[in-house]
């Protein structure tokens, strides 16, 4: 390369080197092992980013492809008679009337076995007469819910061709259902159940309703203590808290706050709350309470950014005319900082939305058959009926798991698109 | 500002040849929508420094990336026309791009060194091209590349501190020291001094000047006087044009173009 | 009247404080369009409504949370000797089941004793709710009218209202450090406790776990062990250790091919996907590993020849956490490579290095300590995760390195303490809470490591 007739005026004294051949074979091959090399490492940085896809779909695929069924029932169809003497017979008045009796004897009457249609079967009646009481006397046919037996049945998920003693239903059973079949009398249907009613101890009975309310009052009480303590803690250390010691500990308790796992919240709530104050347990109150602490920093996090990014300038201009600092803050920071402290709160909520292990901790895993109509009456939420319901044994219970989890993603999706909606539209850039 | 004509000047003594050691041929460059290189002819001579002027966000940063595809790393850059090292095209899709790097080293603006040793930092292009075959001829090539780039006595102690600990000009000339390890073929400068304190830039002015004649070197530079004491040829650039291109001492002296008269003169940029 | 009532009076005597004093601060003398006194008509009103408010609604509060405690023990002292419960469990049922029937939860008293007593108990409720609520009017009353008093024309309200927000705020950001103070307190206090029965030294350094104490003396395999290795190993060996080995190098490869190959419009979809993986709540994760990784595992298991495989793995447990752990490594990862100069990256390319070889020798060494500090974080994280663990883990509290068998962990063994019927003072109760401490000791220690060390590296770069 270097010329010696070139004009250099240095003292040449440097030991040359010889050029580089760059394209001898010796080379060659080496650029194309590099190019093999980098096309690897780009495989590889692909391939990991395909498998974590992969895993979201198979674990969305698993949970829907389980969980659809949980919003189907089997219902068989019964030719009921309303006998007002057979439903009063017990209590005496058509109020506390008694229709599982009633039931049990047409059903024994029309297939010889009460085993075809669900414990609680009876309901669809009290719901026929409360919507329509006239129908007292007559004789109708009605669709009750079928026993988790004729259910599994039903959606396909018993193979016949087993052995009696290897199926999860006797013989017996599988003739009824074939009856069923044949007179028409089984029938798959939308398991409206499933979201308007609470837990159950027959799978074919439980529904989500009772934990979403549960899930709910607990966010409601979370929502209300964390986002104005959060908003008033990052105001205050934003825009007030003079650099002190006291403030350091402040800053110190929410960084580390937002890092404790969430279970030692839950330790928290069951010393303070249940033990100290004596607080009730299971209820939406002492989960949400123990949530929001849990909440809190995410909250002050979020909002410190968002009110870090609004522009002194605002400020400037409105101290400039006399504002006063209270002022400033509520009429001109406060509303340019909302849509990213909304954004962090919903992320914020959304995650306690998700959260279990605490609130084990504070009895919410406890049996809650009723829908709970307060925030100190024993509630579950959905991710713990998730929990309670994974634990059972029936089949009846895997498809429940499944649909109660669709439930919850699909709740906490729509928060999420809720932030990014906010985050998009109130998104100014100065 | 004046309208001026957009033609280029070329002096007499810089007429364009093909057989350049690099030779770019209409070349234009696109940020996105944004034109940057208006269609930019130049030839890049072995033994020569040749500098490029013009004021700032006049293209002359953006063509001289040109030259070792360092526009690929952008995304929204696009560039048309041809450059030619040795007389061949190195957009061509068989031109092979780490070759190409190798072959026109770089020196940035800003010194860059790798957070590494400064033995490291000297050995990183060698090894990648596996142009030592021990460990006696990488301790070579590490010594006369720092050598050249006259950083050898002050930091042939200290080869295993970091690059980064060294001062402002030193890490410049660490990098021009990089760039030379590899034995490039032409160097391209991207204002090598624009960080650097007036007593730093003096010795890395100093180094050019000593390493012209053994690599082709192209410097790009915003100041007029750095320009004058490094180069042998110059190219005026404004607003994406060549305005004028010839021998640095007739730029200076005898601008033949209104807009590189009224920039030397100081009447814009 | 309940105290929701007086709640009611107290805030219409507050709006009545804020309107009538507004108005009077309205009247202040001075031509119309000055200046006429020194704060707005609304910051009297503002002020007055405040001091007929707070104290009012204080006393209230405080007789919510605490007042039903006093009431009780009141009652329980008031009632006949003969029919008074003992203490402990007996009485907490006896008040339990007195404040049922009180309320109408319960339509009559089981108990015969507590049906003595309701009418005691009934009598001094509303007694005191009669006290507490007048004496809030009170001061309901005394705060505003001293308000409508004071509101010259000269009387700085603005500032008193600004003060009063001021430390509104204040207050409020005192809930963190009492938050804080609270855990390290219940902790720390049950923790005593329980160390008070069980030897530190055995709980740190035990090797046997079996927390159930024994009920009678005689009773077989309730020896009431409280060694917690076994317990600390099986977390760092799912958190640290498997769940790392999936999670690190995934993490990895994707921060990498997010920010250095991927064009913009790939990472448009490819990073929100990672997202939602953080988002899925971690009982969905768990209920994944258990219902569906755990048998392929254990299967996998038994067909290399391991006949020990047990349904509730290490591996089934480690694995899934891991894949939660991805996308918080990768973000990390992505900050940390984020903030390596470009110019770094540029020096690299133009020497003639490829991508992958600047990636590899320039930007994740430079990268290092960024990166090792989130995945600091992120054990720190995986260690506390709960239900995956206490869903797939197990727990038998198991010694072993062997992925395929059930090993627990301490999150786990928190919750199976705590839930279930358990008197709250035995040690078995009470060595939850040492687990906890130690748990909340090491990730606040993990946290505060592994923030010093990015922020440290930010600082570097900046």
């Amino acid at each position: 390369m270097t010329d010696p007739s070139s004009p250099s005026d240095t003292g040449e004294t440097l030991p040359e080197r010889t050029p580089t051949e760059w394209h001898s074979n010796a080379m060659q091959r080496r650029i194309r092992r590099r190019y093999a090399r980098e096309r690897r490492f780009r495989f590889f940085g692909l391939a990991a980013l395909v498998l974590a896809a992969g895993f979201l779909a198979f674990l969305l695929f698993t949970i829907v492809s389980d969980g659809w069924r949980g919003f189907q029932r089997a219902e068989v169809a019964v030719e009921v008679t309303y006998v007002e003497d057979e439903l009063t017979a017990e209590s005496g008045s058509l109020a506390r009337a008694d229709y599982r009796t009633l039931l049990r004897r047409d059903l024994r009457e029309q297939f010889g076995t009460e085993r075809v249609a669900s414990e609680g079967a009876w309901l669809r009646l009290r719901e026929r007469m409360e919507e329509n009481p006239g129908l007292l006397g007559q004789t109708e046919r009605v669709w009750v819910v079928a026993s988790p037996e004729v259910d599994l049945m039903a959606k396909g998920d018993v193979d016949f061709t087993l052995p009696a003693e290897r199926r999860v239903v006797d013989d017996e059973m599988v003739e009824d259902y074939r009856d069923l079949r044949e007179s028409d009398r089984v029938r798959l249907a939308f398991n409206s159940g499933f979201l308007s009613r609470a837990d159950s101890t027959s799978s074919e009975l439980a529904g989500v309703w009772g934990a979403l309310i549960g899930s709910i009052l607990t966010i409601l009480v979370t929502l209300a203590i964390s986002f104005p303590i959060g908003v008033m803690t990052a105001v205050y250390l934003e825009e007030y808290a003079p650099k002190n010691r006291i403030t350091d500990i402040i800053e110190v308790s929410i960084n580390n706050l937002a890092a404790v796992p969430s279970i030692i919240f839950g330790l928290l709530g069951l010393a303070v709350f249940l033990n100290f104050f004596g607080m009730p347990r299971s209820a939406p109150l002492v989960g949400g309470l123990t949530l929001a602490l849990m909440t809190l920093p995410v909250i002050v996090i979020a909002a410190r950014v968002a009110l870090q990014s609004v522009p002194p300038s605002i400020k400037d201009a409105a101290l400039g005319v006399g504002a006063s600092r209270l002022q400033v803050i509520s009429h001109h920071v406060l509303p340019v900082a909302l849509p990213g402290i909304l954004t962090g709160t919903i992320i914020g909520v959304s995650r306690a939305l998700g959260e279990t292990a605490p609130l084990l901790l504070i009895g919410m895993r406890a049996f809650v058959s009723d829908i709970p109509e307060g925030v100190t009456q024993p509630a579950t939420v959905l991710p713990v009926q998730i929990f309670l319901w994974s634990d059972e044994v029936g089949r009846g219970f895997i498809e429940k798991t499944s649909a109660a989890i669709m439930v919850l993603l699909a709740v906490l999706l729509s928060m999420n698109a809720l932030a990014i909606y906010l985050r998009n539209k109130f998104e100014r850039r100065w | 500002m004046a309208e001026y004509d957009t033609e280029t000047v070329v002096h007499e003594e810089m007429t364009l040849r093909n057989d350049a050691k690099m030779t770019a041929r209409d070349v234009s460059v696109f940020y996105g929508q944004k034109q940057a290189v208006r269609s930019v002819s130049i030839d890049v001579d072995s033994h020569y420094v040749t500098a490029f002027i013009g004021p700032s966000g006049c293209g002359k940063s953006t063509f001289l990336r040109c030259f070792n595809r360092m526009n690929d790393t952008i995304d929204i850059a696009r560039v048309e026309g041809d450059i030619d090292l040795d007389g061949r095209d190195i957009y061509d899709p068989k031109m092979d791009v780490v070759q190409l790097r190798a072959r026109v080293g770089m020196v940035f603006q800003k010194p860059n060194p790798f957070p590494k040793s400064i033995y490291e930092n000297i050995a990183y292009g060698p090894r990648i091209h596996g142009l030592a075959e021990s460990k006696t001829d990488m301790d070579r090539i590490v010594e006369t590349s720092l050598q050249r780039a006259g950083l050898w006595n002050e930091v042939k102690d200290r080869l295993d501190e970091s690059g980064t600990a060294l001062s402002g000009g030193q890490q410049q000339r660490l990098c021009i020291a990089r760039a030379i390890a590899v034995d490039p073929e032409v160097i391209l400068m991207d204002e090598p001094c624009s960080a650097l304190d007036p007593i730093a830039t003096a010795k890395v002015e100093e180094l050019i000047d000593e390493l012209q004649g053994r690599y082709a070197i192209v410097i790009v530079t915003h100041n007029m006087q750095q320009a004058a004491r490094v180069s042998q040829r110059t190219a005026f650039f404004h607003l994406g044009h060549l305005v004028e291109y010839g021998p640095t001492d007739e730029i200076f002296t005898n601008p033949k173009a209104d807009r590189t008269r009224d920039y030397i003169t100081g009447r814009f940029g | 009247m309940t105290l929701g009532g007086f709640a009611l009076i107290i805030v219409a005597l507050a709006v009545l404080a804020y309107l009538t004093t507004r108005a009077r601060a309205a009247a202040f003398g001075g031509p119309a369009g000055t200046m006429r006194s020194h704060s707005r008509p609304v910051y009297h009103g503002a002020w007055a409504a405040i001091l007929a408010f707070v104290p009012a609604i204080l006393v209230i509060v405080f007789w919510a949370v605490l007042g039903d405690n006093i009431v009780a023990q009141q009652t329980l002292a008031r009632i006949p000797e003969a029919i008074r419960p003992g203490s402990g469990i007996e009485q907490q049922a006896f008040l339990n089941e007195l404040r049922a029937v009180y309320s109408g939860a319960l339509p009559a008293a089981f108990n015969e004793n507590v049906a003595a007593a309701v009418p005691v108990y009934g009598e001094l409720v509303g007694f005191w709710r009669l006290v507490i609520g007048g004496l809030a009017l009170l001061l309901a009353l005394i705060g505003g009218g001293y308000a409508w008093l004071n509101s010259q024309s000269e009387f700085r309200a603005r500032t008193h209202v600004e003060s009063f927000a001021t430390i509104v705020l204040a207050l409020a950001s005192l809930v963190a450090i009492l938050t804080t103070f609270g855990i390290v307190l219940s902790l720390l206090y049950e923790s005593l406790e329980f160390f008070s029965r069980v030897s530190p030294f055995e709980f740190i350094f035990g090797t046997q776990w079996s927390p159930q104490t024994a009920i009678r003396e005689d009773q077989v395999g309730s020896t009431g062990a409280f060694g917690a290795v076994p317990l600390f190993w099986g977390t760092v060996f799912i958190g640290a250790i498997i769940a790392m080995i999936v999670a690190i190098p995934l993490g990895l490869m994707s921060a990498i091919y997010l920010t250095q190959y991927a064009g913009a419009s790939a990472r448009r979809i490819l990073k929100p996907l990672l997202e939602i993986l953080a988002g899925v709540p971690t009982v969905v994760y768990g209920y994944f590993a258990a219902l569906t990784v755990a048998p392929a595992v254990r299967e996998f298991a038994i067909s290399i020849g391991i006949d020990s495989a047990s349904s509730e793995s290490a591996l089934a447990a480690g694995a899934v956490m891991g894949i939660m752990i991805i996308p918080f490594v990768s973000s990390m990862a992505d900050d940390a490579l984020s903030a390596v100069p470009g110019s770094m990256r540029d020096g690299s390319l133009a020497m003639g290095a490829t991508p992958s070889e600047t990636i590899k020798k320039v930007l994740v060494p430079a990268a290092l300590p960024g990166i090792v500090g989130g995945i600091l974080l992120a054990v720190s994280r995986a260690i506390g995760e709960t239900m995956i663990v206490v869903m797939a883990a197990g727990q038998a509290a198991n010694l072993t390195a062997n992925p395929f068998e059930s090993v627990t962990t301490v999150t786990a063994q928190i919750v199976q303490l705590l839930t279930g019927d358990q008197e709250f003072d035995s040690a078995k109760t009470l060595s939850a809470f040492a687990l906890g401490l130690v748990l909340f000791i090491v990730t606040l220690l993990l946290n505060i490591y592994a923030l010093a060390v990015v922020k440290r590296y930010r600082e570097a770069y900046d």
